[in-house]
C-alpha cells in the first residue's frame, strides 16, 4: 500500500457513516446544436473528494457538458451548482484544464508564465502577477515534475509535457474543484504515470476532481466513480457498480471500447464547414447514439 | 521642420499599430484593421454631408462608431455560424459599397477623394497644425495619434494579463470569470481608435500594413510576449524612419516606402531569425540529415 | 408598372448596357462558384489579398510596355496575383505565421510597393500615365465593349474549369490528404484553384474596383451555405446570388443616373446574404429559432414528469 491508499484508507475510515458533503450539483441541463441534442436533461451531484470519470462515445456530450457547467457554452435549461452557490459566485474555487489543443502553442510565452496564468482569477483586476506568483507557479511545475522546463517556450514542449504544464496551471489556481477535458488524451506512459498520482494527490487533499476520459481499460483504476453519458446520464454512480457491461453496452450502443475510439477519432475534425464532412459526422452520431 | 512631423506623425501611428496588432496576429485576426479602415467609409460620408468639412470632430466620432459597429456585426454572423474570415469579407465589403453609393448619390455636396481617405498622405497631415489662442501648437495629427497611443499603452498597461490570457487561452479566461467579450470589444475599439486617428493622416493601407507586418517580423525574433510588442514597436519606428528616407531618394509616396521598409524588416526576420528562420530551419533539418546519416 | 417593363426593355435593347449587365452577370456567376472553395478552404479573404496584390503587377506592366490596354494590365495583375499566393504559402509553411497574418503581410506589402510605384511613375511626369490606378477603382459603366467581351469570356472559361474539375476541387477542399493519397496531383490542383481565384479577382477589379472585388467571391458563397449542405448545390446557388447580384447591379445602375455598378452589385449580394441568414433553410436565424423552441417544448413534458415524479 502506497502513501495515497493509506491516505485514502484513512479518509474512508474517517469518513465512514457520515454523509460526505455535496460540491457539485447539476440538475435538469440540456444543451442543442442546431436541431440536435447534445445534453439532455442531465442530472448528477459529486460528493466532495472524489475522482469522477466522465465516459461516453465521442459526440455524447462530454466537453460539452464540462463547458456547459462552467457557462462557458450556451444552454436551454437546467442549472448547476458549486458548493451551494452558482457558478459565477464559486469560480476561484474550480480550476479547469481544457483540452490541450484548444489552445495555440506557438504563443510566445514559457511554460512557468502559462502557469502562472492560472492566479490570474485570484489576482483580481488591476494587479499584476509578481514574485509570489512566480513562486507559487514553480512550485506547482515541481508538483508534476517540469521544474526543469520553466523557462521552455512552450512549443518546444512534447505533447505529455504541455499536458503537464495545463496541470501545473490548474494547480495554481488552488480550486477545490477541477474540471479536467481529456488531460489523458495522446500522452506518454510518463506522464499518465504523473496525472494519476497528482489525482491521488488531490483527493487525499479533500479536492474533487472531474474528468472526461476515454480509456476505458483504466476508469477502474484510476477513479472513484464513473458517470456514463451518451446525450443523457445512462449511469452514474461508484465505479464498481455503476461501471458494468451492461451499461457500457447502453451506453457506446454495443461498440465497446477501443474500436469506437479509434473510429471517432478518424470521423471528428473540423466539424462546421464543408459539406461532405457533415454527413460523415451525422452517420457516425446516428450509429454512436442509439 | 516639416520632417520632423511627419517623422513624429509616422512613429506615433506606428506605436499604436505595433502594439495593437501583436494581440491580432496572436488571436488570428489579423486582417481586422482592414475591415476596419474601410468600413468606416459611411461614417465619414455621413458626417461630412451634415458638418460640410473633412476636420470636424463629429467626422472622428461617426469614423469611429462605423468602426466599432463593423466589429460588432463581424462578431454577430460570427456567432451564428458564419467562419470569422469570412464574415469581416462580407461586413466591411457591404459597408464599404454603401459609402461608395452614398458619395455617388450626393457627389454635388459631397467633395471627397476616395484615394485620400483610404491613401491619405502623411507629407500633407504635418500641415494641418492646431492653434490655441493663435500659437501653433504643431500638426493635429500628431495630438490625435499622440492622445490614440496614451489611450492604448495605458489600457493595455492596465490590463496587460486579461489581454494576453483572452488571447492564448479564452476558454480558461472564461473560466476564471474573464469578462472575454469586454477584452475583446475594448480591443476593437482601440484598432477602431487608431485606425480612425491615423487614416487621414497617413493613410488606410499604411495602418493595414503596421498592424500586421512590425508584430509578425517580431514574433519571429522571440518567444515572450512583452518582447513581442517592444520589438515590434522598434521594427515600426525603424521602418517610419528607412520608410521616409527610402521616399525622399525615390520621390515617392511616403507611406507605400514606410509600408515597403516594414517589409523589407520583416523579409530580414523570415529568411535570418536565429531561431524561427529559413536559413535556421535549413542549418536545423541538415543537422538532422547529418545526425541521421551518422 | 409600365416604368419598370421601360427600364427593362431598356436594358434589352440598349446594346452597350445589354453587354455590361451579361459582362457583370457572368462575373458574378464565375465567381460565386469559384468563391466557394476559397471559402470551403477557409480563404475567403484570399480575394482581398489578390486584389490588392494588382497594383504593382499593373505598375510594372505599365513600365515595361509603356501603353495603357486592359489586356497588358490584366497580365500584369495576374503575375502579380500568382507571386502574391506563392508569398502567402511560403510564409505559411515555412515560418510559424498563421494564414491570417500571411495575407495581411503580402496584401499591405505589395500594395504599399504598388503605392510606391504609382508615385514614381506619376512624378516622373510626362503626362501619358494619368490613370493607371483607374482600374484599380472599377467602372464598369465606362467599360467599352471590348473591355466587356474580353472579362466575359474569361469568366466563361473560369465557369466551365471549375464545372469540369468539380470532383478533384471537391476533394481537395474537403480533404488534401486524402487526395493526395489517391493519387490526384495535389499541388498542381491547389496552384489551378489559386489561378482560377487570381483570374476570377483580377476580371472583377475593372468593374467592381479593388476593395469591392473581395464581396463577388466571398457573399454569394456564405449566402448560399445557408440553404445547403450538399457542395454541388452550394456552388450552383452561389453562381445564382453572384449572376443575379451582378444583374441587379446592372440594371439598378442604369436606371439611377451617377449610381456606380459595382457597389450596386455588392449591395444586392449583401441582400441576398441578409435573406439567406434570416431565412436559410439551413442554420437561418428563423428555423433556428423554431427548432430551438421546439426543442425546449420537447424538454418540457420530461422536465415535468421528473418533478412530478419526485413529488410523488
Amino acid at each position: 500500500m502506497n502513501a495515497y491508499e493509506e491516505a485514502a484508507a484513512d479518509r474512508d475510515i474517517q469518513d465512514a457513516g457520515k454523509p460526505k458533503r455535496i460540491v457539485l450539483e447539476v440538475a435538469g441541463l440540456s444543451t442543442a446544436y442546431r436541431n440536435r441534442s447534445v445534453l439532455r436533461e442531465v442530472t448528477f451531484a459529486v460528493p466532495e473528494g472524489e475522482l469522477v470519470a466522465i465516459v461516453g462515445p465521442n459526440g455524447a456530450g462530454k466537453s460539452t457538458l464540462i463547458k456547459s457547467i462552467l457557462g462557458l457554452t450556451p444552454t436551454l435549461g437546467g442549472e448547476a451548482k458549486a458548493f451551494g452557490e452558482t457558478i459565477d459566485a464559486a469560480r476561484k474555487r474550480i480550476g479547469y484544464v481544457p483540452q490541450r489543443e484548444s489552445v495555440d502553442w506557438d504563443f510566445p510565452t514559457h511554460a512557468l508564465d502559462v502557469v502562472m496564468m492560472g492566479r490570474y482569477g485570484r489576482l483580481g483586476w488591476f494587479r499584476r502577477p509578481g514574485r509570489k506568483e512566480r513562486a507559487v507557479a514553480l512550485e506547482c511545475l515541481r508538483g508534476v515534475g517540469m521544474e526543469a522546463f520553466a523557462e521552455r517556450q512552450i512549443s518546444e514542449l512534447s505533447g505529455g509535457q504541455q499536458q503537464r504544464v495545463f496541470l501545473a496551471r490548474a494547480l495554481a489556481q488552488d480550486a477545490d474543484l477541477y474540471f479536467m477535458d481529456e488531460p489523458f488524451a495522446g500522452v506518454d506512459a510518463a506522464t499518465e504515470k504523473a496525472i494519476v498520482e497528482l489525482l491521488r494527490k488531490l483527493r487525499a487533499d479533500g479536492k474533487t476532481v472531474i474528468v472526461v476520459h476515454h480509456d476505458l481499460a483504466t476508469v477502474p483504476e484510476y477513479f472513484d466513480s464513473v458517470l456514463l453519458l451518451n446525450v443523457t446520464v445512462q449511469a452514474f454512480g461508484p465505479t464498481a457498480k455503476a461501471f458494468t457491461e451492461e451499461n457500457l453496452h447502453r451506453t457506446y450502443g454495443g461498440r465497446i471500447g477501443f474500436a469506437g475510439a479509434g473510429a471517432a477519432a478518424a470521423a471528428s475534425g473540423r466539424q462546421d464547414d464543408p459539406a461532405p464532412r457533415q454527413d460523415a459526422v451525422h452517420t457516425f452520431q446516428g450509429g454512436g447514439r442509439l | 521642420m516639416m520632417d520632423f512631423w511627419i517623422l513624429l506623425t509616422g512613429s506615433l501611428a506606428a506605436v499604436s499599430c505595433a502594439v495593437l496588432g501583436c494581440f491580432l496576429i496572436l488571436r488570428r485576426m489579423a486582417l481586422i484593421g482592414d475591415a476596419i479602415s474601410h468600413s468606416v467609409l459611411p461614417g465619414i460620408v455621413i458626417a461630412y454631408m451634415f458638418s460640410g468639412s473633412r476636420d470636424s470632430i463629429l467626422m472622428l466620432i461617426a469614423a469611429a462608431f462605423m468602426g466599432l459597429l463593423c466589429v460588432f456585426l463581424i462578431q454577430w454572423f460570427n456567432q451564428r455560424g458564419i467562419q470569422s474570415d469570412a464574415s469581416i469579407g462580407v461586413i466591411f465589403t457591404s459597408l464599404f459599397a454603401i459609402g461608395v453609393v452614398l458619395i455617388s448619390l450626393n457627389a454635388r455636396q459631397v467633395d471627397l477623394d476616395l484615394d485620400c481617405v483610404l491613401y491619405g498622405e502623411i507629407a500633407y497631415a504635418a500641415w494641418n497644425t492646431l492653434e490655441i489662442g493663435g500659437v501653433g501648437i504643431g500638426p493635429r495629427s500628431v495630438w490625435l495619434l499622440g492622445g490614440a497611443l496614451t489611450l492604448i499603452l495605458a489600457v493595455i498597461g492596465l490590463f496587460y494579463k486579461q489581454f494576453k490570457l483572452c488571447a492564448f487561452d479564452p476558454l480558461l479566461a472564461a473560466a476564471l470569470g474573464i469578462p472575454a467579450a469586454l477584452f475583446h470589444y475594448l480591443l476593437m475599439g482601440l484598432v477602431s481608435v487608431t485606425t480612425v486617428s491615423s487614416f487621414e493622416s497617413v493613410g488606410a493601407i499604411l495602418v493595414v500594413g503596421l498592424l500586421v507586418i512590425p508584430p509578425s517580423t517580431a514574433y519571429l525574433l522571440t518567444d515572450r510576449l512583452g518582447r513581442m510588442i517592444a520589438i515590434s514597436a522598434a521594427c515600426g519606428v525603424l521602418s517610419t524612419f528607412l520608410g521616409f528616407l527610402l521616399a525622399v531618394w525615390l520621390d515617392a509616396s511616403i507611406a507605400g516606402c514606410i509600408v515597403a521598409a516594414a517589409a523589407a524588416l520583416f523579409a530580414a526576420a523570415f529568411v535570418l531569425s536565429p531561431k524561427h528562420g529559413l536559413m535556421a530551419g535549413r542549418l536545423r533539418r541538415r543537422r538532422r540529415s547529418l545526425e541521421g546519416a551518422a | 408598372m409600365t416604368g419598370l417593363w421601360a427600364s427593362i426593355e431598356a436594358l434589352a435593347s440598349d446594346p452597350n448596357l445589354r453587354w455590361i449587365a451579361l459582362g457583370c452577370m457572368l462575373l458574378g456567376l464565375s465567381s460565386g462558384m469559384i468563391g466557394c472553395f476559397a471559402y470551403l478552404r477557409r480563404q475567403s479573404l484570399m480575394g482581398d489579398t489578390i486584389a490588392h496584390t494588382a497594383l504593382p503587377g499593373i505598375c510594372v506592366a505599365f513600365l515595361l510596355t509603356g501603353v495603357k490596354s486592359l489586356p497588358v494590365f490584366m497580365l500584369g495583375a495576374v503575375v502579380a496575383g500568382i507571386a502574391g499566393t506563392l508569398a502567402i504559402r511560403l510564409i505559411t509553411s515555412r515560418s510559424r505565421i498563421k494564414a491570417d497574418a500571411a495575407m495581411g503581410i503580402v496584401l499591405s506589402s505589395f500594395f504599399g510597393i504598388g503605392i510606391v510605384l504609382l508615385t514614381m511613375i506619376q512624378h516622373s511626369g510626362d503626362g501619358s500615365q494619368s490613370g493607371l490606378d483607374k482600374f484599380l477603382f472599377g467602372q464598369a459603366a465606362s467599360m467599352v465593349g471590348s473591355d466587356v467581351r474580353l472579362m466575359a469570356g474569361v469568366c466563361l472559361l473560369l465557369a466551365a474549369v471549375c464545372t469540369l474539375l468539380f470532383k478533384e476541387f471537391k476533394l481537395l477542399s474537403f480533404d488534401p490528404a486524402f487526395a493526395k493519397g489517391a493519387g490526384f496531383p495535389t499541388g498542381l490542383l491547389d496552384f489551378m484553384m489559386q489561378a482560377l481565384v487570381v483570374v476570377a479577382v483580377v476580371a472583377g477589379i475593372q468593374a467592381v474596383g479593388v476593395v469591392l472585388v473581395a464581396a463577388l467571391l466571398i457573399t454569394p458563397a456564405v449566402s448560399a451555405r445557408f440553404w445547403t449542405e450538399r457542395l454541388g448545390r452550394m456552388i450552383l446557388l452561389s453562381g445564382l446570388f453572384g449572376a443575379v447580384s451582378g444583374l441587379l447591379g446592372a440594371w439598378i445602375s442604369s436606371q439611377v443616373s451617377q449610381l456606380p455598378t459595382g457597389p450596386v452589385s455588392v449591395l444586392a449580394a449583401a441582400a441576398i446574404f441578409l435573406l439567406s441568414v434570416a431565412f436559410g433553410s439551413r442554420k437561418g436565424l428563423v428555423v433556428v429559432a423554431l427548432t430551438r423552441r421546439g426543442m425546449r417544448r420537447s424538454l418540457e413534458p420530461a422536465a415535468s414528469a421528473s418533478k412530478a415524479k419526485e413529488a410523488g
